[in-house]
């Protein structure tokens, strides 16, 4: 690996990183405090996926994610007010504060969710790539999801549709090793995820997610294949979530052992250790971009407690679209 | 009779134990059910217990493992079939509806599923319009299966016993709210599943309901009682086959019905048992029967505005009280 010929983008992923860490911890915190309630799972451990993936897009590309989606809407450009008023259940969340943690949702960024039902986002990226596909436009639509979802016949039943129709979709799985408490060993019968594209007639790739920069190249090559019209592309990033699957997880099936010798591999830290290494980052930087997320962040908290509630009156607004 | 005090939780681990314990055949398949315990705990201990060819952890494939299910069940063993929750048990509805419910009748009477399926049911946990489903009266459309609905603790353990003996399949579901809930454990007897359960009597109206609703339903009798208005609180609890006689006794002793279902109100269970009242008793009536359910909408997440969504104590008296003219 070489210094960064962008020093700026690298703090760049560096300071992106980061305000997922600081803004999940932050909603941990609040969780405990009851101001966000129902079921939150965080993305810690995982940052350098999310963060390096969605570099590759541009603006016009679709993006469908999963319940653990924070970090994505967040690297998305939705701003961390906007969401976090959303995990208080706040009419000025993204979602009018109707779905909470699990359910993201942001058109004028392409983010179509949000989606808790695993395996379920990807049918539905398949036809929004259906659609640029039909009216012409060269987009593609990144659809996030876990290992366990691999397990789900809407994961095959996508992939294969989406190479017979050589379709623009980034499936990219991000491999944390457990679907909540099974390991993938005790859920897939090959556990090399990657080579499950073959069967399809499609690319497929690991790439470790635990270094953003290989997760920002590899993707970036998957999306100028896709982009080019070379039909779907499956990415699978080798990561580690470093919290419980929810908040309330006992944390019966991995060892506390298996979890640190994980977090020695913090995307973060091993990110801010190459930096520093390649004196591309002094303490000061650092200290800088900390003092701007704790700010971000602060002011996040701010929005979203001063935000209103939905009227009870509304419950029933937006089942169908209004007419007039 | 002797009573322990336990919660749902444990009666419904308590009597997957003594499934397990009592028949080889018997065993658990599902996601989490092993290393994880169970996602409301429900299974803690047994795979230690009982070892994991009894206790399976099953990959997120609910097609899959509960058509595997009906095929277990087709080869001669007794498979307790867990879906996390009845929102996922959308994935395997080809497999329960097409499947499991028809193969019996329409192979002439050769084959029998005898498939428990089991699951978490019900909103008002704040997760949102995804995993807050009520689709038990959904399933009650379906000739060939049986769908219970445990309220109690007694319920929770003596159904799934019962369950387990029936020659077809049975869902069962628990609502998840129940769960951590304490109640007294009768140990005597099995549970009749083809009757419902008198859970309060009254002579002014009858409360019709199951599930997570029936507590709501005996809290608004109580608040109702303080009023002067006795309220009989009937427990479903078999949803199909329904015990119409029962439901008709109490219609024709108090003359009013309301009845109370956390579903949505278009084309509900509360629906069904209003149908079976109208040809059944229309003549004891004293007043349209009247119906407590969900809003129509998909229950969204904040509080104020789920409790709004959702049938509760006071809009079940309210609906009382307006029957009564009260
Ligand atoms: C169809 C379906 N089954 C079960 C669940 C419950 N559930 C939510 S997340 C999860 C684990 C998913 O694991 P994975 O896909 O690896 O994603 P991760 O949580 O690790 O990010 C399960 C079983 C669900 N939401 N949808
Ligand atoms: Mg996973």
């Amino acid at each position: 690996m070489n210094v960064p010929a962008d020093r700026n983008h690298a703090l760049e992923l560096l300071r992106q990183m980061l305000r997922i860490r600081r803004f999940e911890e932050k909603t941990a915190e609040l969780y405990s405090l009851g101001k966000i309630r129902g079921f939150l799972h965080l993305y810690i451990g995982e940052e350098a996926v999310a963060v390096g993936a969605l570099q590759a897009l541009g603006p016009e590309d679709a993006v469908v994610a999963t319940y653990r989606e924070h970090g994505h809407a967040l690297v998305r450009g939705t701003p961390a007010g906007s969401l976090m008023a959303e995990l208080y259940g706040k009419a000025n969340g993204c979602a009018r504060g109707r779905g909470g943690s699990m359910h993201f949702f942001d058109a004028s960024r392409r983010f179509y969710g949000g989606l808790a039902i695993v395996g379920g986002g990807l049918p539905v990226a398949v036809g929004l790539a259906l659609a640029d596909k039909l009216q012409g436009r060269p987009r593609v639509t990144a659809c996030f999801f876990g290992d366990g979802a691999v397990a789900e016949g809407e994961f095959h039943e996508s992939l294969n549709l989406a190479a017979l129709w050589k379709l623009p979709v980034l499936f990219l799985c991000e491999n944390n090793l457990y679907a909540m408490g099974t390991a993938l060993a005790r859920h897939q019968s090959q556990t090399d995820i990657a080579r499950k594209a073959q069967a399809y007639n499609l690319p497929g790739e690991a790439v470790d997610g635990m270094d953003v920069l290989a997760v920002e190249a590899a993707t970036a090559g998957a999306v100028e294949t896709v982009r080019g019209g070379g039909g779907p592309y499956l990415l699978e990033y080798r990561t580690y979530r470093f919290r419980a699957h929810s908040m309330y997880d006992a944390e019966r099936y991995r060892t506390k052992d298996e979890v640190e010798q994980w977090k020695q591999r913090d995307p973060i830290a091993a990110f801010e250790g190459l930096l520093r290494e390649w004196k591309c980052l002094t303490s000061d930087d650092l200290a800088a971009i900390e003092a701007d997320i704790a700010a971000e962040i602060d002011k996040a908290v701010a929005f979203a407690e001063a935000g209103a509630w939905e009227p009870v009156e509304d419950l029933t607004k937006d089942v169908y679209t209004e007419r007039t | 009779m002797t009573m322990t005090k336990t919660t749902y939780r444990e009666a419904v681990r308590a009597g997957l134990r003594e499934a397990l314990q009592r028949d080889p055949l018997v065993f658990l398949m599902g996601e989490d059910v092993g290393r994880y315990g169970g996602t409301y705990a429900c299974s803690h201990g047994l795979l230690e217990e009982f070892g994991p060819e009894r206790i399976r952890d099953a990959p997120l494939s609910e097609s899959a493992f509960v058509g595997a299910g009906i095929g277990a069940a087709l080869g001669g063993m007794k498979p307790i079939v867990e879906v996390m929750t009845v929102n996922f048990s959308l994935l395997a509805l080809d497999q329960i509806v097409n499947n499991a419910a028809t193969i019996r009748h329409m192979s002439g009477g050769q084959f029998s599923i005898p498939l428990v399926l089991r699951m978490a049911t019900g909103g008002g946990r704040q997760v949102a319009a995804q995993h807050s489903h009520s689709f038990e009266g959904w399933y009650a459309h379906i000739p060939g299966i049986t769908v219970l609905t445990p309220a109690t603790v007694t319920d929770a353990k003596g159904m799934l016993l019962a369950a387990l003996r029936e020659p077809d399949p049975v869902l069962i579901f628990e609502h998840a709210y129940l769960y951590p809930m304490e109640g007294e454990l009768e140990e005597a007897g099995l549970v009749d599943i083809s009757k419902a359960a008198l859970r309060r009597q009254g002579r002014d109206v009858s409360l019709l309901t199951f599930g997570g609703s029936l507590w709501k339903s005996l809290e608004a009798a109580e608040r109702l009682a303080a009023e002067g208005i006795e309220a009989e609180v009937i427990d479903l609890r078999v949803l199909r086959p329904l015990d119409t006689a029962t439901i008709l006794a109490s219609v024709r002793k108090t003359h009013r019905a309301v009845i109370v279902d956390e579903a949505w109100r278009t084309g509900s269970f509360a629906a069904e048992i209003s149908a079976q009242i109208m040809e059944g008793a229309f003549y004891d009536l004293d007043g349209p029967v009247a119906r407590v359910c969900s809003a129509e909408a998909p229950l969204p997440y904040p509080k104020h505005l789920e409790d709004a969504a959702l049938p509760n104590v006071e809009g079940i008296a309210r609906a009382v009280r307006g029957l009564l003219g009260a």
